[in-house]
């Protein structure tokens, strides 16, 4: 069953934290991110390329399923459909996942 | 000794998905099945979910429960699928949704999550169902072949996709095989059907199983994106 340990907005910018370690390992040392909230993850004022950015978003979804219990998918159509992308920055992305876990009845 | 082998084989309870878990259980793989209904299949090495493929957040708990008690999936078979002979003309619209609904957005939903857990082991195999119904275009099967011309075409673009994570993916398309999918078709029609393929015999397990071994030996790792049709077709 599900455990719901740690999974509040601090677990999962922690969650956050951990998989920009993990997708730094495979970025140049000139691209890699920095772990803070203001860091940016995608869109045209730079951040992850397309490709690198979807490997970011599939290790996030498997770092919540692995450390929290939960299954759950970040680009569903309310994310993309948002007229202000909620993967933009880390801290965005935070607010989203915790409104998602949340609207799941996990948060 | 090597750990063994994860895999994961969708509509594992009876026909050919059962046979294929019983197979590989044997070859020293760690097989999970899934199906909507229970399965009795009880072997050390076997492991059944009951879930229906088209439901997303069943199939994610799924496979995070492979990824919680194994870390990985090494070979996904996308067995599950369901048949109806029908004239276009006289298709529900409903019938036709549960057709696409189990055969493309299962195989999609499926392989999506796999690839996502195979990307964090940078290897993988995934092996898709298709029919020889869509390159003979049959009468009778349009939206059956239909949906499994749609699982050709996604084969075809996830392979390219996956690719960089050394993920293969293919198909096998097999002739008439007598399980459950082919009982209700007309004995004429499935004669007809066989007199149009090179060799004239129904498809046995063992030529699907044959097909999937080629697959997902590791010294396929050059073959990907690829459709074999079995008889000759």
């Amino acid at each position: 069953m599900s455990s719901k340990i740690g999974v509040d907005r601090q677990g999962i910018l922690q969650a956050i934290f951990a998989t920009i370690d993990e997708i730094n390992e495979t970025l140049p040392d000139n691209r890699k991110l920095e772990k803070s909230a203001e860091t940016r993850l995608f869109g045209r004022q730079g951040g992850l390329e397309s490709l690198e950015f979807v490997n970011f978003i599939v290790l996030l979804e498997q770092r919540i399923g692995d450390e929290f219990g939960l299954a759950v998918t970040l680009a569903d159509e309310k994310a993309i459909s948002r007229e202000s992308s909620p993967f933009s920055t880390v801290e965005r992305l935070s607010d989203y996942v915790t409104e998602l876990l949340k609207d799941s009845g996990n948060g | 000794m090597a750990n063994p082998q994860i895999m994961i084989i969708t509509g594992a309870r009876k026909g050919i998905g059962r046979f294929l878990a019983e197979h590989y259980v044997q070859h020293g793989f760690d097989v999970v099945g899934c199906s909507r209904a229970p399965s009795d299949l009880q072997l050390p090495g076997y492991q059944h979910h009951r879930l229906d493929v088209t439901d997303e957040l069943a199939v994610k708990q799924m496979f995070l429960d492979v990824s919680r008690k194994f870390g990985r999936v090494d070979v996904l078979i996308n067995n599950a699928g369901i048949a109806s002979m029908n004239h276009s003309q006289l298709t529900p619209l409903s019938t036709a949704q549960k057709l696409v609904n189990t055969n493309f957005l299962g195989t999609f939903l499926f392989c999506r999550e796999a690839a996502n857990l195979m990307q964090r082991n940078r290897s993988g195999r995934i092996v898709n169902f298709t029919t020889v119904a869509t390159p003979l275009n049959l009468e009778g099967e349009a939206v059956y072949a239909a949906t499994k011309a749609a699982v050709e075409s996604l084969t075809r673009t996830l392979a390219r996709e996956l690719a960089e994570f050394n993920i293969t993916v293919n198909a096998v398309g097999p002739t008439p095989v007598k399980t459950d999918l082919t009982r209700s078709v007309p004995q004429a029609k499935l004669d007809a059907l066989i007199a149009r393929q090179a060799i004239h015999r129904y498809g046995e397990f063992r030529d699907i199983q044959n097909v999937i071994d080629f697959f997902i030996q590791p010294e396929s790792d050059f073959i990907t994106a690829q459709v074999i049709f079995l008889g000759g077709v």
